[in-house]
């Protein structure tokens, strides 16, 4: 769904990722780790298109993301569920609102009735906050409802970058039991964190897959995390 | 259904989740409704100024177009008879349908404007005036001119031409002059409402951002701000013909006797049909303006 051949990306003040060649294999949970600055964040968003590379290929979902239009790239984001550290929301519309706006924007207008909604906000334990403003929920509602949006529309994949860089322990732990949950459902997920715990404990529940990136370039992470 | 025209479909139709994506407040709420309700209140007395000015150069022209006037200025004892013989050369004249001696009230109502209605006409020494009327054929004036100087010397002939043309003339120039005004309102509250959605959209690029993260497409975007921007644009055009109209109903809408600029200003009957159509034309106007604005502003939003 995600294959990087030979891809590099440089910003004005000069090249931050090289010659990465990866394929992002289905139905598996990868971590992205390395230290700040290192381009964890620039990978997920070459991973969702809004980067692109500047050299090299990068195929989403069998597509060169060279020959793509803006509006084809919004269609193959709403195969791919984003969660973000500083989970944009839109702040006049209330929780609800914000996790069916996928809907809307996919073309289904009404989600009042929508069961999978409903079950969603449960999953989430987000129930009796449904009817809430974005600003007052906690930092660690805020994240699970970012995660009920990104998946709202049953995506593929789901990249989470730095979720649980704004919450507590308890709740990052909670936010990675809900993420290993939709992984055993099928879902292919793609989490950046430098919090090696979290790695840890995700690796002590499934086979979880670490991509390391150092020195401009990612590789597969060995034992040692 | 073609791409485009899904897409059109798409940017025109009702979507109320759609439309509520863009915050409701904001200073370009209150200016987007404020310059179309200015605007169209400005369009209303340009297009009441517009069709008075055409409407009174047709009445101008066609009135006077086919009327003529024999004045006889000769001592009272003579008057009688050169106007009986005036009147006869005048009735025998192939092309003129009809003529007719102006009577003491007739000359009391021309000059009342200048001397108020007590002036004793009957007393001053006024030359004869008679009022010729042509038919579709018109006469030959030339020909009539050396009937009369040899018949009737003191009768001179006005076909009203010398003062008849610069008047339509200038009654023309005043109905372009305010089409051309309509047209430089138009551009202007184009400007004002691209400036606002640009603003709107720069405002809210967060709100962008985020719809972008899950999926929108650049119509989505675009028609949710234009939507927005086009609803504003009727209302406040819409208030701004209402008021416009209702001052020229209650200030401008006296019947007058003498026709002019000054008091036939405003509509006359199916004239007023016209005022329906300025605040679809802005909700149009400022629908297309909104969406050139959307793609953008959009296309250097990343």
């Amino acid at each position: 769904m995600i294959e990087f051949k030979g891809a590099s990306y440089s910003y004005t003040g000069g090249e931050l990722l090289q010659n990465m060649s990866l394929k992002i294999a289905s139905g598996a949970f990868y971590f992205i780790t390395g230290p700040s600055g290192s381009g964890k964040t620039t990978f997920l968003k070459m991973c969702y298109g809004s980067l692109i590379p500047n050299t090299g290929e990068l195929r989403l979902f069998g597509q060169d993301v060279q020959t793509l239009s803006r509006d084809d790239i919004a269609m193959v984001r709403r195969k791919i569920g984003l969660v973000h550290q500083d989970c944009q929301f839109l702040e006049h519309l209330t929780v609800r609102e914000n996790i069916a706006l996928p809907l809307s924007v996919s073309g289904q207008e009404r989600f009042d009735d929508n069961m999978n909604l409903k079950e969603l906000l449960a999953w989430v334990g987000l129930k009796g906050r449904a009817g809430a403003m974005p600003a007052e929920l906690s930092g660690g509602e805020r994240q699970r409802a970012a995660l009920a949006r990104a998946i709202i529309m049953s995506p593929d994949i789901i990249l989470a970058d730095e979720p649980t860089g704004n919450i507590d322990w308890e709740m990052s732990q909670r936010l990675l039991q809900l993420l290993i949950e939709l992984n055993k459902m099928g879902k292919t997920i793609l989490l950046a964190s430098h919090d090696l715990s979290l790695i840890r404990l995700a690796k002590s529940q499934i086979q979880a897959r670490v991509l390391r990136i150092t020195n401009k370039r990612i590789q597969l992470a060995g034992a040692d995390l | 259904m073609s791409k485009a025209g899904g897409q059109i479909t798409n940017l025109i139709s009702p979507n109320w989740q759609r439309d509520r994506v863009v915050p409701p407040t904001g200073f370009t709420a209150i200016l987007t409704v404020f310059t179309s309700a200015v605007m169209a209140f400005l369009i209303v007395f340009s297009l009441a100024l517009s069709i008075a000015a055409s409407r009174l150069a047709g009445q101008w022209g066609e009135a006077l177009a086919l009327s003529t006037t024999l004045k006889i200025s000769v001592s009272s004892e003579l008057m009688d008879k050169q106007v009986a013989k005036a009147l006869k050369i005048l009735r025998t004249t192939p092309g003129i349908e009809s003529a007719t001696v102006l009577s003491v009230s007739e000359k009391r109502r021309l000059l009342e404007p200048w001397f108020g209605p007590e002036i004793p006409v009957e007393l001053l020494p006024l030359p004869a005036l008679i009022n010729i009327q042509e038919d579709r054929s018109g006469y030959d004036a030339e020909s009539l001119r050396l009937r009369l100087v040899a018949n009737v010397p003191s009768a001179v002939l006005d076909n009203h031409k010398r003062w008849r043309r610069p008047l339509v003339i200038s009654g023309q120039r005043l109905s372009v002059l305010g089409v051309f005004s309509m047209l430089l309102m138009t551009g202007t509250s184009g400007a004002m409402i691209t400036l606002a959605a640009r603003a709107s959209m720069s405002a809210n690029a967060q709100v962008i951002s985020v719809l972008r993260l899950i999926g929108a497409t650049d119509t989505y975007i675009a028609s949710a701000f234009m939507r927005r921007f086009t609803l504003r644009a009727l209302v406040g055009s819409t208030i701004g013909t209402a008021s416009a109209a209702s001052i020229i109903y209650l200030f401008f809408n006296e019947g007058q006797a003498q026709p002019s600029i000054l008091t036939d200003f405003g509509f006359q009957s199916t004239e007023w049909l016209w005022l329906i159509l300025i605040p679809p034309f802005f909700g149009t106007f400022s629908l297309l303006v909104t969406w050139r604005a959307a793609q953008n502003v959009l296309r250097g939003l990343t």
